[in-house]
C-alpha cells in the first residue's frame, strides 16, 4: 500500500480548544477517501493543517512520504497538493479565462514572468479554454467572475484546483449550497479523474459520500472516531448515533 | 482540429487587453503633441509628467498589488537627493545614467523595506510606510552636512543630457526628457501589468489566500513589485532634482504622499492610465485653484475630491460612455482591417 498523505498524531490547539487531537490519516494512492463528521468536528481545520494554512501544534504530515509539515502553503501545491474551499473563494475582479489562465501559468512556472503575457503560449492557451469547456464555463469566459451565477463560481472554484493538475486533491464540501444541474456536472468530473489522482472528499452529503467513497474516515470532536469500506459505516451504531444525534439537534 | 483553433482564439483574449487602445495611441500623441502645442507651459507640463510617473509607481502597488502606501515619498525623495549628491559631487554626471543610478538606489530601499509591508493588514501597512517616509525625512534633516539640512540641497549642477542637450531655462529639454522617460517606464509597466506576473499580481489583490492555495508565492511577488515600484519612485524623484537642480526636504514630506493618493483617487487605479489622468487634472486643479485664491486652493481641491467620492467613478464613467463606444467602434474596425490584411497575405 502506497500513501499519497499521510498525518502523525496531528494536534491543533487554539487556546483551549482542540481543534484536531491525535488525528493519523492515511490516504492511500489514487484512493477516493471521504471525510465525515458532524458541524464542528474539525473537518476544515485538518484541511487547513494539510495546505499549510494553520501550523499544527504537534505532529507531522507526509505528503508522497515527504514531510511537508513546516513547508509553504503555495510550495504543497507545487508539490501536487491541492484543494478546493467550502466557501468559494475566487479573484472577483478577474475572469474565468484569467483565473485559470493564472493557475495553469503558475503550475508551469511562468507566473513569475513579466514580459510574456499569458495568452501568447498557444498550448497554454488552448488547455485553459479545454479545462473551461469541461467544466461548462466557455460561454462565461471573459465575465467577471463577480457576476457569475452562484453554480457556476461553485464550477470555476473546482475548475481552479484541478488546472493545477493536482496528484492529491482535498474537495471541502464541493457541492455546497450548488442548483441540482451543476451538482451533477461536478460529480461527473470529480468522477472522471484519472485514477492516480488521490482524492479526499470532505462533504456532508452522504448521498454524495456514499456513491463516491471507497474508503470513509469518520471525524468527531478533532479525533479519528472510526475508519472503513462505506459498507461498515453505514451500518456502524455509533456512527449513526452520532450523525443521529447530530440532525436530532439542528 | 476545430475545437483545437477555436480554443487558441479564445484563449488568445488573454493577450488581447495587451493590445493598444486607439484612445491609448490618442493619449500619448497629445501628450508628445503638447511639447510642440505649448511652448509656454514646459514648466507645469514637466511637473505633470513627474507627478505622473510618481503616481503610476504607486499604482503599481495599490492598484495592482492592493498594497496601500501612506509613505510613498520615501523613494520619491530617496531617488532625489541620490540624484542631487550624484551631481552635486560629480560622481556621476550625465543625467541619464544619473538618473538610473539614482532609480536602482530607491529600488534597494524599496527591496529592504518591502519585508515591513509584507505582514500586517492595510493599517498597519499605511502606518509602516508613513513611518519608513518621516524617518528618512528626519535622517536628510540631521545630516546637513551631506543634505543640506531645512535649507535644501543646493549647488547642484546638471550637466547636459547625453553630453548634448543644455537643460535650458524654458524647460524645453526638462519636459521632453521628463516625457520621454514617463513613455519608456509606462511601456515597461503596462507590459508589467500584462504578464503572468501582472496577472497573479491582481489575483493577490482579489483574494490573497486564494492565489496561495494555486501556488503563488505570495510573499515574493510582493517584494518584487515592491522593488519596482520603488524604482519608478526613485527616478520620478530624480527627474524633480535633475529638472529643477535643487532638492529639498519637501520631497519626503507626508503631504507629497498624500497628494499622490489623492492623484490616483481622482484617476482611479489598477488601468494605469489613472496616475497619469489623475495627476493632468490634480495639476491643471492646483495651478488653475492656485492662481484664482493663493491661500484658499486646497478647500477647492477638498470639495472635488467629496464630490468625487459622492458621484461615484461609475456614474462618471457612465458619462463617458458615448466616447468610449465610439472608442471601441474604431477598434474593431482597425483589428477587422488588421486581421483582413493578414489573411490577404
Amino acid at each position: 500500500m502506497v500513501l499519497a498523505l499521510q498525518t502523525l498524531d496531528l494536534d491543533k490547539r487554539f487556546g483551549g480548544i482542540v481543534a484536531a487531537n491525535g488525528v493519523s490519516l492515511r490516504v492511500e494512492k489514487g484512493a477516493r477517501h471521504a471525510l465525515i463528521g458532524p458541524n464542528g468536528a474539525g473537518k476544515t481545520t485538518l484541511v487547513n493543517l494539510l495546505t499549510g494554512l494553520l501550523q499544527p501544534t504537534s505532529g507531522r504530515i507526509l505528503l508522497d512520504g515527504q514531510d511537508v509539515t513546516h513547508l509553504q502553503p503555495h510550495k504543497r501545491v507545487k508539490r501536487g497538493l491541492t484543494r478546493t474551499f467550502q466557501i468559494n473563494q475566487l479573484f472577483s475582479d478577474l475572469t474565468p479565462l484569467e483565473t485559470v489562465g493564472l493557475a495553469v501559468s503558475e503550475r508551469r512556472g511562468l507566473g513569475g514572468n513579466w514580459w510574456r503575457l499569458v495568452g501568447s503560449r498557444p498550448e497554454l492557451a488552448s488547455e485553459v479554454v479545454g479545462i473551461l469547456e469541461r467544466f461548462g464555463l466557455a460561454d462565461v469566459l471573459n465575465e467577471r467572475t463577480a457576476t457569475l451565477p452562484y453554480g457556476k463560481q461553485r464550477l470555476l472554484e473546482i475548475a481552479l484546483a484541478i488546472a493545477s493538475q493536482p496528484s492529491v486533491l482535498l474537495l471541502d464540501e464541493p457541492a455546497a449550497g450548488v442548483p441540482e444541474d451543476e451538482r451533477h456536472a461536478i460529480l461527473g468530473i470529480v468522477g472522471s479523474l484519472p485514477k492516480d489522482v488521490t482524492v479526499l472528499l470532505i462533504e456532508h452529503d452522504m448521498d454524495l459520500v456514499f456513491k463516491f467513497a471507497t474508503w470513509i474516515s469518520v471525524l468527531v470532536n478533532g479525533a479519528l472516531f472510526v475508519e472503513g469500506r462505506p459498507e461498515a459505516i453505514a451500518r456502524d451504531l455509533r456512527v449513526r448515533e452520532v450523525y443521529l444525534g447530530e440532525t436530532a439537534h439542528a | 482540429m476545430k475545437a483545437q483553433t477555436t480554443g487558441n482564439a479564445r484563449g488568445r483574449q488573454l493577450a488581447s487587453a495587451a493590445h493598444w487602445h486607439p484612445l491609448e495611441i490618442l493619449f500619448w500623441l497629445a501628450a508628445f503633441a503638447s511639447y510642440y502645442l505649448l511652448p509656454s507651459k514646459h514648466l507645469i507640463l514637466t511637473e505633470i509628467a513627474i507627478l505622473a510617473l510618481f503616481a503610476l509607481s504607486l499604482d503599481l502597488i495599490l492598484g495592482y498589488a492592493g498594497i496601500v502606501s501612506l509613505g510613498h515619498a520615501a523613494f520619491f525623495g530617496f531617488g532625489a537627493y541620490v540624484a542631487g549628491l550624484l551631481a552635486k559631487h560629480q560622481i556621476v554626471t550625465e543625467p541619464l545614467f544619473a538618473l538610473v543610478v539614482a532609480g536602482m538606489a530607491a529600488m534597494l530601499l524599496g527591496f529592504v523595506t518591502s519585508f515591513l509591508v509584507l505582514r500586517g493588514s492595510d493599517l498597519t501597512r499605511i502606518m509602516v510606510t508613513l513611518g519608513v517616509a518621516l524617518v528618512l525625512r528626519e535622517i536628510a534633516n540631521r545630516y546637513a552636512w551631506l543634505t543640506g539640512g531645512a535649507d535644501g540641497l543646493q549647488g547642484v549642477s546638471i550637466e547636459p543630457l547625453l553630453g548634448l542637450f543644455r537643460f535650458d531655462m524654458f524647460g524645453r529639454t526638462a519636459h521632453a526628457y521628463a516625457l520621454m522617460v514617463l513613455f519608456v517606464l509606462f511601456v515597461l509597466a503596462r507590459r508589467i501589468a500584462h504578464s503572468a506576473f501582472g496577472l497573479s499580481l491582481r489575483a493577490i489583490k482579489a483574494n490573497a489566500l486564494r492565489a496561495t492555495a494555486v501556488g503563488v508565492p505570495v510573499n515574493t511577488r510582493l517584494i518584487i513589485v515592491y522593488t519596482i515600484a520603488a524604482f519608478y519612485a526613485g527616478v520620478a524623484g530624480a527627474l524633480l532634482t535633475q529638472t529643477t537642480a535643487f532638492s529639498s526636504l519637501d520631497v519626503f514630506s507626508f503631504e507629497r504622499s498624500a497628494d499622490l493618493l489623492l492623484v490616483l483617487i481622482i484617476g482611479g487605479t489598477g488601468y494605469l492610465y489613472g496616475g497619469l489622468i489623475g495627476a493632468i487634472v490634480f495639476k491643471l486643479m492646483q495651478d488653475y485653484l492656485s492662481a484664482l485664491t493663493p491661500q484658499y486652493w486646497p478647500f477647492w481641491i477638498g470639495l472635488v475630491l467629496v464630490l468625487i467620492v459622492l458621484v461615484g467613478r461609475e456614474r462618471f464613467s457612465n458619462w463617458t460612455l458615448p466616447v468610449r463606444r465610439l472608442a471601441a467602434r474604431l477598434d474593431r474596425r482597425a483589428s477587422r482591417a488588421g486581421r483582413v490584411t493578414a489573411e490577404g497575405r
